[in-house]
Parts: structure tokens; C-alpha cells; sequence
């Protein structure tokens, strides 16, 4: 009797480790697949020309070098907006906003934001920031509307990191008489900073592969030269491979590939330069 | 059954210098009551033990103090609370400045996570002090008043969080001398620790009380014959609403308790 509960234990433990293993890598073999897929068709079009030139023949020739760095200015422009608002926002509904059906109203809104789909931020985008405050078709107005897009995260991760400091130190820091700001500035602020860092470098990784909601404000296929103000058109990588793929006939399937992976690569590289912040950051508050 | 307590020597305590004083403080969150009429008053220069079972509102009331109950939603005071005589209830108070004069030791050490400079300088630099030579002699002078200054004088560079359990906990009374308070509020200063760490801080109580007004608050009612010389009593009625039941030197509290509910506590018969 004893034996045979023993029996059916261990194979429940067994069939539980097996299901737990089998979900994992039902969600780890696609990821892998799919990063390999592109790198196999994408790598043979990588070439020094075709991150460095521009694009010749409707994108079928030369390089894609004005949509990297177009991506790169749209995700600067986003982060500047972003950044700063997020985290004064973040600080103002943890610390200083009182407990009130309002702020609660506004604390769900902001969940929700996240939730809303791109191309919405796209048309708010361009009602607001193209023709309300004519920006134009521009990088301006893009990195307008992705800042707005990432504000959600942005204010959420911040808020999460403000509250993870301990209520021991803001105690520890007002009892010395500290003013609550000198208190958020010196103490929680540099406390909740590599996760603040985090979620705004996450917030634009995400940014940079968005494609829908720069579609409608200033995104172009093919810009002679890169921009030389925020009220230029640009070109960026998402939306070049959307319309290299669906758009243009006789694309060769290498380069189509080869935008994909050079857009992974940017994507993937916020996520390790996010890991990076963190660590340093973290290393430098506990050493110091 | 009789529980021997090992008194300290105490000194005669100069009743006419009552340095805090409270007055039929009633103390509310929102509408729970954790303090019922509250009147004692502190001496000056001395030790002040805040004795009684859990819930009872021994943190409650020293939090009046530093006016540290203001971070709670909902709570609020009737009654006067007073420094040197003058109350410090009213709405207009410059609570930054009541918590410079009033400083506070926590219940868990909590030293911020920067070097151990960096923590006793935390309060100086707030308020305007930032030749760092003058805070070097600040640091020095308030981490050798914490008893500190010998174990940590070769790594002030290093991270507070190194140092043990004692050691932060005399790093926070130094954080706390740092900016010259003329009062220290003490939690359950020693729950934490072991008891030679605990050892230490009674030893270093006893010292800084030459200088300074102490209230400790304590579950350890050796810790609380050993250390103090006024000793506080507080329980709560059937509302658990925290009273105060009997107040007097220590000595008399812990030999001679007038109260009936004193000595059954004393005599460890509850709580």
C-alpha cells in the first residue's frame, strides 16, 4: 500500500517536470526557429554596401543605410520625449497623488494605454501632431507619436520601480529631516533608476519595430538622403520591410530578409544594451 | 512567581525638566482609535522606556514625536503634544525642522544603500552642508559619539550594507547625531540584533543620554530595567485602544508596580 502511493507520487512528479519542460520548449523552439529562419535568408544580402549605402532602384539595389538611421532618430526623438514625462509622471502618481478614485481612474487609463492598438496612436498621431499642430509628415511627428505610445510603459515600469524601494529608507531619510522631495530625489530616485532605465529602453526597443502608427505620420518607402531637420519625411526599417514585402513587385527575397535581420539585430540590441544599464547601474549603487 | 529584573543605577531624574510632554492625546486611523488620552511627560536627558504587549501603540506614540504618524492616511491627533513646551500639532509646524530636532532609530536597520560617509552625511547635506571637510568632521564626530568610529574608520568608502546587523544600526544612530538633534526616538532599537550587538547599543544608550532626550520603545523588558530611568506602561482596553496604565521611575515600576495590571505584565502572567 505504502509502496504504491509512492509509486503514484513519483510519477505525478514525473508527469508534472515533463509538462513543465514541454511548455517551455514549446515557447523557446519557435523563438529559435524563427531567429534562425531569418539569419539563414538575411545574412547573405548583409554587406558593408548594404548597411552603409542608400537604396537605388526602388530598394531593389544599394543599401538601406537612411532607415537604420532613420530608426535610430525616431527612437532618440521618442526617448526624449518619453523619458522625462514618464518618470515625472511615474513620481507624481507613487509619491505625491493622494489615494483617490481619480488617481486610481488614471492609474487604470494608463494600464489601458498600453493596451491600445498602434494604428489608433497612428491616427491620433496624425490628427494631432500632422495636422492640428502642423508638423507635417514628419520625424517629429513620428517620435511624437511613438513617445506617446511608450508613455504607458514607461510610466507603469517607472511607478513599479519607485514603489519597489523600501519604505525603510524613505522613513530612515525624513526622519533626519529630509523634505519628501529631497527624499525621492537622493534616495528613491537613484534606488529605482536601473529599473526606470529599463522600461524606457524596453519601451523603445519596442518602439523601433513598430511599424503601423509611423505609417500615417511621415514614414516614406524611398527619401532621396537622410533627414536634415525634425519636419523631414524619413525612411525606417519596419516600415521599409512592410513595403519592400507587400509592395514592391520583383523584390529579391535576400534583401527582404536582410531588412528583417537588421531590424532584429537593432531590436535585440536595445534588449542587451537595457541588460547592460541594469547591471552597471545596479553594480555602481552597491559599491559606491 | 517573581521575575528579578537587573536594574541599572539609575540617576535621579530632574522631574522639573520635562523636555516632551503630551497632554490627553487621543491618536486615530481614520476611524480605528489606537491611543486613548494620553498624558506623560519626558525628562530631560534621560532614558525613557516605552513598555507594553504587541498592538498596544507603543510605536503610535512615539511616532507623535516626529510627527512620523503623518504618513499614514487617515491619522490624526486631539490633544497636545509639546517640545520644550511648545506643541507641535498644529497644521503650520515645519515638520523638516521637528524631525532635525527629533531624531529616530528604526525597528530593522536601515542604512541607505551608499558608504558608510555617505549615510552620516545624508542628513547634513540635506540640509545645506556641503564643504566635504566639514562633513568629514561631522562623519568622524558623529560615527565616534555612535561608538562606530574604530570599526569603520578604514572602510567609510565602503558600502554600508557590508557592515553587520550592529553595526548598521549604531551607523543609523550616527546618521541620526549627524544633523544634531536634540532628542532620539528609539523602535525597538535591538529586535534585530543579537544580544552582544544589543549589549553595545544599551551601552551606547547610556552614554549618549548624558547628552540627549532618549525614548525607546521595547518588547524586552530587561532591556527596559537595564537602560531606562522613567519607565512607561501601555495596554489596550477592549477597543485595543492603547492607555497608559502606570508611569514612574523605572526602579518603582519594575519593585513596586501600584498597578495590579503592571505587575501581572511584569511577571511575564500575560502578554
Amino acid at each position: 500500500m505504502a509502496t504504491q502511493t509512492m509509486l503514484s507520487r513519483q510519477f505525478s512528479q514525473r508527469t508534472a517536470f515533463g509538462l513543465l519542460i514541454l511548455a517551455t520548449a514549446i515557447v523557446v523552439v519557435p523563438v529559435l526557429f524563427i531567429i534562425f529562419y531569418i539569419i539563414a535568408n538575411g545574412a547573405g544580402a548583409i554587406s558593408w554596401e548594404f548597411l552603409t549605402q542608400p537604396p537605388s532602384q526602388a530598394g531593389k539595389a544599394g543599401g538601406i543605410f537612411p532607415a537604420i538611421v532613420g530608426t535610430f532618430y525616431l527612437i532618440l526623438g521618442a526617448l526624449l520625449f518619453s523619458l522625462p514625462i514618464g518618470v515625472l509622471a511615474g513620481i507624481y502618481l507613487t509619491e505625491y497623488a493622494r489615494d483617490n478614485w481619480l488617481t486610481r481612474l488614471i492609474n487604470m487609463a494608463i494600464l489601458n494605454l498600453a493596451g491600445v492598438p498602434s494604428i489608433v496612436y497612428g491616427l491620433f498621431g496624425l490628427g494631432v501632431f500632422v495636422l492640428a499642430l502642423h508638423f507635417g509628415m514628419s520625424l517629429l511627428a513620428a517620435s511624437l507619436t511613438l513617445a506617446c505610445q511608450a508613455l504607458a510603459m514607461t510610466i507603469t515600469t517607472s511607478r513599479e520601480a519607485i514603489l519597489a524601494v523600501p519604505r525603510e529608507y524613505r522613513e530612515g531619510s525624513l526622519a533626519v529631516g529630509a523634505t519628501k522631495w529631497q527624499t525621492i530625489r537622493h534616495l528613491v530616485l537613484p534606488q529605482a533608476m536601473p529599473g526606470i532605465i529599463t522600461g524606457a529602453v524596453l519601451a523603445m526597443s519596442r518602439a523601433a519595430g513598430e511599424t503601423a502608427p509611423i505609417l500615417v505620420v511621415g514614414a516614406a518607402f524611398l527619401v532621396p538622403g537622410l533627414p536634415q531637420s525634425p519636419f523631414d519625411q524619413f525612411m525606417a526599417l519596419p516600415y521599409h520591410l512592410y513595403t519592400a514585402a507587400a509592395h514592391v513587385p520583383g523584390m529579391p527575397r535576400t534583401t527582404i530578409w536582410g531588412v528583417a535581420l537588421v531590424l532584429l539585430v537593432v531590436v535585440l540590441s536595445f534588449n542587451f544594451l537595457a541588460t547592460i544599464i541594469r547591471l552597471r547601474v545596479r553594480q555602481r549603487s552597491f559599491s559606491s | 512567581m517573581s521575575v528579578n529584573y537587573a536594574l541599572s543605577n539609575n540617576r535621579k531624574v530632574q522631574h522639573n525638566n520635562v523636555k516632551l510632554k503630551t497632554e490627553g492625546v487621543n491618536l486615530f486611523y481614520g476611524t480605528f482609535q489606537a491611543l486613548r488620552n494620553i498624558t506623560l511627560g519626558i525628562p530631560q536627558r534621560a532614558i525613557t522606556a516605552v513598555i507594553g504587549p504587541s498592538g498596544c501603540g507603543k510605536s503610535s506614540f512615539l511616532r507623535l514625536f516626529n510627527r512620523m504618524n503623518d504618513l499614514i492616511a487617515g491619522a490624526r491627533v486631539e490633544g497636545h503634544v509639546t517640545i520644550d513646551g511648545v506643541s507641535i500639532c498644529e497644521k503650520d509646524i515645519d515638520v523638516v525642522e521637528l524631525r532635525k530636532r527629533v531624531g529616530m532609530v528604526f525597528q530593522k536597520p536601515n542604512p541607505f544603500p551608499m558608504s558608510v560617509f555617505e549615510n552620516v552625511a545624508f542628513g547634513p547635506r540635506r540640509h545645506g552642508r556641503n564643504n566635504h571637510r566639514e562633513l568629514e568632521g561631522i562623519a568622524e564626530r558623529s560615527l565616534r559619539h555612535a561608538a562606530l568610529w574604530d570599526e569603520v574608520k578604514d572602510k567609510l568608502e565602503q558600502s554600508a550594507l557590508a557592515l553587520s546587523g550592529g553595526q548598521q544600526q549604531r551607523l543609523c544612530i550616527a546618521r541620526v547625531l549627524a544633523v544634531e538633534p536634540e532628542v532620539i526616538l528609539m523602535d525597538e532599537p535591538c529586535s534585530a540584533l543579537d544580544p552582544v550587538a544589543t549589549l553595545k547599543i544599551e551601552d551606547l544608550m547610556r552614554s549618549l543620554a548624558e547628552d540627549y532626550t532618549i525614548v525607546i520603545v521595547t518588547h524586552n523588558m530587561q532591556q527596559a530595567a537595564r537602560v531606562s530611568d522613567m519607565a512607561a506602561f501601555l495596554m489596550m482596553e477592549e477597543d485595543r485602544a492603547g492607555v497608559l496604565v502606570e508611569y514612574g521611575p523605572t526602579s518603582q515600576l519594575f519593585t513596586n508596580p501600584r498597578d495590579k495590571r503592571t505587575e501581572d505584565y511584569i511577571t511575564g502572567r500575560f502578554g
